[in-house]
């Protein structure tokens, strides 16, 4: 059985962020990198169903400048046994037709049984690429899963719909899951495991290989919101801080009266 | 300009958001027509062409099948805009008629400005104005981002529409949320933790903060996922929906989805070590500080 899982590295959300000098992205300068969150659940998930089939094989996928293979490793400590690059330094102009594309152009012709994927991407959010890919290969998909299971090819998932409803859905394999945090408990690389990572397989192939299609949207500026909320923001030793807030409290609150 | 506008339907019911998109349309100025995988027993008020296809024979999660049916619908509305909620089945189905089409898919679309639609970037930490380079263009709104001024009105003149393209995912049915959880929606006081208490063993101190007020604890999505907290103290979109009195979010970055739950509160606190985290656009009072520091300080002065 031959798995995929396509992930993306992203800035940790609680940086400090800046914009780029033509205000079209954000300053990738100081920022600290990481796996995207959704994406942990795709590796934990393609991890778990290589260990459950016998003779399956688990690639995971990667588009972007170097600095991503540093989070590919962590997928191969995690489990994943060999790595594609998709070397891009410009993929954060892509849009995700762009993405998705270079990632179909890519599985199209190995006849991967499941393919695993985020359901979005913390820094964009568009959460599109995964469903695109499926299009694109023609294989049935499946969004936001929170439950899966795999039985000689049939594929039982549970989709999360708001409010905490679950779908109960099926289909057969070859397919691709996009995950949805809580899907299952994405597991800690251990020692061992990182320095096996090391000797395991990572694969570059140039962006330009695998474009194929054009820009279908661009971004035309990018900045901070206005904060139009201005509440009060309260700073300094912690122990004048809980005084104010106290007063503040009695002042507007019913609830320390 | 033309809308087509995917209204939604669940377990028998239209659902309400399908009228955010009526209030896009309108914005924008679009002449516009729905379309709807529904039922005629819970058609909406709409004056305009709704285009409905049966529930019952074409399931609540048919993607295949419901594109097809869409992309029928676009071929004869030929409209410039294809308009979805983004939401469970909107952002599911959008992708798919976006790659059908050739169609841009500007996803989770807050405002309209001159013309451009403008998303959310990191965490609703920045915006983003995209440009569509096709002639065609598929978005999905963010839920709550565009709403009617008055309440809906009208009666649809409705096109029955069919197809005949297979199913590749089966709807084996629903599975109700997790009962037997607290009911928050009740509260007066809700403390809730997030994902900076850091590890389990500091919710003791945000169960302390709530006790001395009198309230009760709530949790953001991570803090259940990790099995810090029980589904039933979830707050957001998938979780419960609280408007107490006084909300108190601790380590809370304020995603959207968490906002979803709590931003009808009538005071919210929100404490955190990142000044520039999303939860200050809805706080009331933001305290710039560690909580681990800040709230056993608050609780003990509040216990004297
Ligand atoms: C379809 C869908 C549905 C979802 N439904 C929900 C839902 O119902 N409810 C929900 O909550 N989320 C939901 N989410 C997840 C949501 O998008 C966010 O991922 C989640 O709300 C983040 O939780 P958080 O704020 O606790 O964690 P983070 O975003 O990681 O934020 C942690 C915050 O803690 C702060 N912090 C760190 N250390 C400290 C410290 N020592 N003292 C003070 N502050 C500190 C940080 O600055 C940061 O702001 C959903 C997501 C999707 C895609």
């Amino acid at each position: 059985m031959k798995i995929l899982v396509c992930i993306k590295q992203v800035p940790d959300m609680e940086s400090k962020f800046k914009i780029a000098d033509n205000a079209t992205w954000y300053d990738s300068g100081e920022l600290a990198w990481r796996m995207n969150e959704y994406d942990e659940y795709a590796v934990e998930q393609g991890v778990q169903l290589k260990t459950q089939v016998a003779d399956a094989d688990l690639t995971v996928l990667c588009i972007g400048p170097q600095r991503v293979q540093e989070t590919m490793k962590k997928a191969l400590a995690m489990g994943c046994d060999r790595g594609v690059h998709i070397e891009d330094a410009e993929s954060f102009k892509k849009d995700p037709f762009e993405i998705a594309s270079m990632i179909a152009e890519f599985a199209k012709e190995k006849s991967f049984d499941m393919i695993f994927t985020g359901m979005q991407s913390q820094d964009r959010g568009s959460a599109q690429v995964g469903l695109m890919v499926a299009e694109l290969l023609d294989i049935p998909s499946i969004s936001t899963v929170v439950d899966f299971a795999f039985d000689a090819g049939k594929v039982t998932a549970k989709r999360e719909l708001e409010g905490g409803i679950k779908a109960k859905v099926s289909c057969t394999a070859p397919a691709l899951i996009t995950c949805q945090l809580g899907l299952n408990t994405p597991r800690y690389p251990t020692l061992p495991n990182i320095m096996k990572a090391k000797r395991k397989e990572l694969l570059s192939l140039p962006a330009a290989d695998l474009l194929k299609v054009e820009r279908k949207q661009e971004t035309a500026k990018i900045y901070f919101p206005e904060k139009k909320g201005g509440g009060l923001v309260l700073e300094g030793a912690a122990g004048d801080l809980a005084d104010q807030l106290i007063k503040i409290l009695k002042e507007n609150t019913g609830v320390l009266a | 300009m033309k809308a087509l506008l995917v209204a939604e339907h669940r377990d028998g019911q239209l659902l309400t958001s399908s009228y955010e998109l009526v209030a896009f349309a309108q914005q924008l100025g679009a002449d516009s027509a729905m379309f709807l995988v529904g039922s005629d027993v819970s058609l909406p008020q709409y004056d305009g062409t709704l285009y409905l296809a049966d529930i019952d024979k074409y399931s609540e999660y048919n993607p295949a099948v419901h594109k097809q049916l869409l992309l029928d619908v676009i071929a004869k509305e030929q409209p410039d805009i294809v308009v979805f909620s983004h939401s469970s089945y909107g952002w599911d189905l959008a992708p798919r008629v976006s790659v059908a089409l050739g169609a841009a898919h500007v996803s989770e679309v807050v405002e309209v400005v001159d013309g451009a639609m403008v998303v959310p970037v990191c965490n609703a930490k920045l915006r983003r104005q995209v440009s569509v380079k096709t002639a065609k263009t598929v978005v999905s709104l963010q839920s709550g981002a565009f709403c009617l001024s008055d309440d809906p009105e009208g009666t649809p003149t409705v096109e029955k529409i069919d197809t005949d393209a297979a199913a590749r995912v089966v709807f084996e049915g629903f599975e109700e949320a997790e009962a037997g959880g607290v009911d928050l929606s009740k509260s007066e006081v809700i403390v809730s933790a997030g994902r900076g208490i850091g590890k389990p063993e500091n919710l003791a101190i945000i169960e302390g903060l709530a006790t001395a007020l009198k309230g009760d604890y709530g949790a953001s999505r991570p803090v259940v996922d990790s099995d810090w907290v029980d589904h039933g103290r979830q707050v957001g979109s998938t979780g419960q929906s609280v408007s107490p009195k006084l909300y108190i979010a601790c380590g809370i970055s304020g995603a959207i989805q968490h906002l979803a739950g709590m931003k009808k509160s009538e005071y919210i606190v929100a404490i955190n070590t990142d000044k520039d985290a999303p939860i200050g656009e809805v706080a009331d009072v933001l305290v710039v500080a560690d909580l681990k520091e800040f709230v056993p300080l608050m609780t003990a002065k509040l216990l004297v």
